[in-house]
């Protein structure tokens, strides 16, 4: 499995050919690039940054994940960090398998995690200002709640 | 006790610090040093309303990180853990379309 956070370009095409092997007849690769808008807000580019650690953890998880409930046969998961503007590739997924049904469901469902419960955040710089994008919530699992705020100079 | 308490995105930002040592008494939770870090928010007295209703609505969809794991606010931490407090997570290719 190759399982990357990396602060250059993706090179996608040495990736995937690097991923095919003999018994695989299909390989589903998802290739997520930064788009030219936000709902017509015109993008001009986006600054990724992660909890690294937790992310690689998290992104090994994943595809360890991946492999023992689509029995797929390999996965390469490579996100990148920094600057990226629009056209560059943010998240390389790359799913290895004997059948094509597998790899299709298995490379979904990662992107789909991943962004969910990878730590990762991007932050938009618009023609027209600079956002944080709202993230997915969190699943339920991982809600910590809102604290309780400690009373004193609290409340009016 | 002593933990360290990281920020990340958004947090990180309003914090405007990326670290910082917090001071616990033992056997404290999780919720116990949220509690301390939004009391201390809540505290300064800036913001308009617009930005005090987005501070509420990031407290609330926060989750945690414990030594790298995510965790509940009922976990009791231990002297030397890394607390990461963490906005709902971007990462991937888009923002909130589904395709």
């Amino acid at each position: 499995m190759l399982i990357e956070i990396v602060d250059e370009p993706i090179g996608a095409d040495a990736i995937v050919s690097g991923m095919k092997a003999g018994g695989d007849g299909a390989v589903c690769v998802f290739d997520g690039i930064v788009r030219d808008n936000t709902r017509g807000r015109r993008t001009l580019y986006l600054d990724y940054e992660a909890y690294r650690e937790m992310a690689l953890k998290q992104m090994r998880g994943l595809a360890e994940e991946a492999v023992e409930n689509f029995r797929v046969r390999d996965v390469a998961l490579v996100h990148r960090l920094g600057r990226l503007l629009v056209g560059e590739t943010s998240v390389l997924i790359v799913v290895a398998s004997a059948h094509r049904g597998a790899a299709f469901d298995a490379c979904r469902w990662l992107i789909d995690t991943l962004k969910k419960t990878v730590p990762i955040w991007k932050k938009e710089t618009f023609a027209d200002g600079v956002v944080w994008a709202d993230g997915e919530p969190f699943p339920a699992e991982f809600a910590v709640g809102p604290p309780a705020v400690e009373r004193r100079g609290a409340a009016e | 006790m002593r933990v360290r308490v990281l920020y990340f995105g958004v947090l990180r930002e309003m914090a405007g610090i990326a670290d910082e040592a917090a001071e616990l008494a033992d056997g404290a939770t999780v919720g116990d040093l949220l509690g301390l870090l939004r009391a201390r928010t809540s505290n300064t007295g800036m913001g308009n309303e617009t930005e005090e209703d987005l501070i509420e609505r990031l407290w609330r969809s926060l989750a945690v990180a414990v030594n790298r794991e995510y965790g509940s606010a009922s976990i009791v931490l231990r002297e030397g853990d890394e607390v990461a407090l963490l906005p709902p997570v971007s990462g991937g290719h888009r923002t909130s379309e589904k395709c």
